[in-house]
């Protein structure tokens, strides 16, 4: 050991300092946006926020409405095409076990969830916006499905895994097939998991912004048709935060607190089911 | 029924499959094979939307290009890769104290009733939308830098060209701080995770020696965590790399390069989000994307290191604890 134990007792408080500095540092960000988001936001507020359309510059009042209905209405496209895929190939990894083309499988589901969101909004827009000649709702749905399938299926393969082998033997041994030990007693045991795992992908494919810039584009209008650009939460954000008024700064934090309410009460439903699933287990 | 002794065999030999079985088994299979369908077809569209461009300009020469005129047809995409390249390291060199600390304190110093409200609000930073943290660096952080934090820098450092320049706030150093801020809960958690697997009966043999809290900490804890830790800052860095909205609020939109952190400049996934939805024509649609290819070569890449050495990490500690 080098030095005197002076110097070594103090080189460990100045470094226990410095790490607990760090834990400071670390929240200082969080407290900032959530303080501003909410001070700034909650003024603007107002039944009519939530149901009006927006208005043009100059013109005071107006909403959110469009986008609100927008973002759901795009999740839910997302869902349609995401959840099957997404929970199909999780339980087809929990199922194979290590083929090698199941390692395969999850080797590349594993990249696919850190390839980053504005070039999966680039592959929606080769797939669907470059044939229907036109930005979608349907595009943009596509997009947000590409960004939940693989993270959703390697939580599904964690939580299949999960069920106990010895529930799957006993079904097996009483005659029931495969399949149906499957989806009757395998997957309803992990379905609390997959429900939490869903309501997580689904808060993280609402606050996505880059890959519906091109493929959703915006509406200043209602819309539910799937062939019709569509308004969502995020990117109205966005255009009001880069425009030069100070009206729309102003809608944009209230828009950004709506945003934060929504993935907020997400997340805290997804922890909420957690805890009393593994309640009801011990 | 009795067998004749003259049927066939391995006809009745054949074990019984169930139907469903059957079709149960061919519908997940293509569930599963639909992941690589996507991963396929990810490849496929993009080099698809991109291949006017490579076509025309050649690979080298779009890569090594420094000019940037989607009017008249000039595509050089090095101020983007630069502009990505400089944040997103900057980010991590700014993150990853932050992070180790925070989790050093959480796992080996501090008390432990801190970890579980220390461990929900760092869900909470990761769970907070990428636009939401540009609305509030755009409005908070960059006046902050502009009046603040780049006028000291200016005045104390300004002889380093790195710090030189007038405060304009967007730039460099505004996009690398949001970075920062959006990496940090990625890095933190995987450090946490490889940090709780630190062998306990070495960092207690150091303390029974005499070693300070800090010692046990340097020569039993982090030599074992530096593949995991390793890993972790490459994952952040995947995640800073392809960070989009954030970065395009402050980073200013100017395809230059320059060496002061102060100045506007650009990266690859905010000109393709500024830029791609107006983009004039096939060869501008396709240099756009051709900078998505690329932006995706290097995110792979990363990745895939990532997980190698986090993979090879785990095997040898479990090698170790057999």
């Amino acid at each position: 050991m080098n030095g005197s134990l002076l110097r070594r007792k103090a080189v460990n408080h100045l470094l226990t300092g410095l790490c607990a500095l760090m834990v400071l540092v670390a929240l200082l960000p969080l407290v900032s946006v959530l303080w501003l988001v909410i001070k700034n936001g909650a003024a603007g507020l107002s039944w009519t926020f939530f149901t009006a359309l927006p208005r043009p510059v100059g013109e005071e009042g107006g909403g959110v409405g469009n986008a609100v209905v927008g973002t759901l209405y795009i999740v839910a496209i997302a869902c349609a095409f995401g959840l099957p895929l997404g929970i199909g190939a999780g339980v087809y990894l929990a199922e194979s076990r290590n083929g090698l083309f199941a390692r395969g499988i999850r080797f590349t589901a594993e990249l696919l969830a850190g390839v980053p969101s504005i070039v999966i909004g680039i592959v929606a827009y080769g797939v669907v916006v470059v044939p229907m000649k036109r930005f979608s709702a349907l595009a943009g749905g596509v997009a947000l499905a590409l960004l939940m399938i693989p993270t959703l299926a390697r939580a599904t393969e964690d939580l299949v895994r999960l069920v106990p082998g010895s529930l799957r033997e006993a079904s097996l041994a009483l005659g029931v097939p495969q399949w149906k030990t499957s989806l009757r007693v395998v997957l309803r045991t992990a379905m609390g998991g997959i429900v939490t795992a869903v309501l997580l992908s689904i808060a993280r494919v609402a606050g996505e912004t880059a890959p519906l810039l091109f493929t959703a584009l915006n509406n200043q209008y209602w819309n539910l048709r799937p062939d019709q650009p569509t308004s969502t939460l995020t990117v109205q954000i966005f255009n009001y935060a880069i425009s030069p008024y100070e009206d729309w700064h102003a809608k944009a934090w209230s828009a950004a607190l709506v945003l934060l309410l929504v993935v907020g009460v997400l997340n805290l439903l997804a922890r909420q089911m957690t805890r009393t699933r593994l309640k009801g287990a011990r | 029924m009795r067998a004749r002794a003259d049927t066939p065999q391995p006809a009745a030999a054949r074990p019984r499959v169930n139907r469903g079985d059957r079709a149960w088994g061919l519908i997940l299979s293509a569930l599963g094979g639909a992941v690589l369908i996507i991963a396929g077809g990810i490849i496929l569209s993009l080099v698809r939307v991109a291949r006017p461009v490579f076509a025309e300009v050649g690979l080298e020469d779009f890569l090594t290009g420094q000019d940037w005129d989607p009017l008249s047809d000039v595509f050089g995409a090095l101020p983007f890769i630069y502009g990505t390249v400089v944040t997103s390291v900057l980010a991590i060199l700014i993150a990853l104290p932050v992070a180790l600390g925070m989790t050093l304190f959480l796992a080996e110093m501090g008390p432990k009733w801190l970890r579980q409200p220390v461990a929900f609000a760092v869900e909470t930073l990761a769970s907070i939308p990428s636009v939401v943290y540009g609305l509030w660096a755009l409005f908070v952080l960059v006046p902050w830098l502009r009046q603040t934090v780049q006028p000291f820098l200016g005045d104390h450092l300004g002889f380093l060209p790195l710090f030189s320049g007038p405060p304009l706030g967007l730039g460099y150093l505004a996009a690398a701080l949001v970075l920062a801020v959006m990496i940090l809960p990625t890095i933190a958690s995987v450090t946490g995770e490889v940090l709780k697997t630190a062998p306990v009966a070495v960092k207690e043999g150091a303390l029974a020696l005499g070693a300070t809290r800090w010692e046990a900490i340097r020569m039993a804890v982090l030599p074992h965590s530096r593949p995991g830790i390793f890993g972790a800052t490459l994952l952040g860095l995947g995640r800073a790399l392809g960070e989009t909205m954030a970065v395009t609020m402050v980073i200013g939109n100017s395809p230059t390069i320059s060496a002061s952190l102060f100045a506007p400049g650009y990266t690859l996934p905010s000109v393709i989000a500024n830029e791609f939805a107006e983009a004039a024509g096939d060869r501008h649609t396709g240099a756009l994307a051709a900078l998505a290819l690329v932006l995706f070569g290097i995110t792979l890449l990363l990745n895939s290191v990532a997980r190698l050495i986090m993979q090879r990490g785990q095997r040898k500690l479990q090698g170790r604890a057999a």
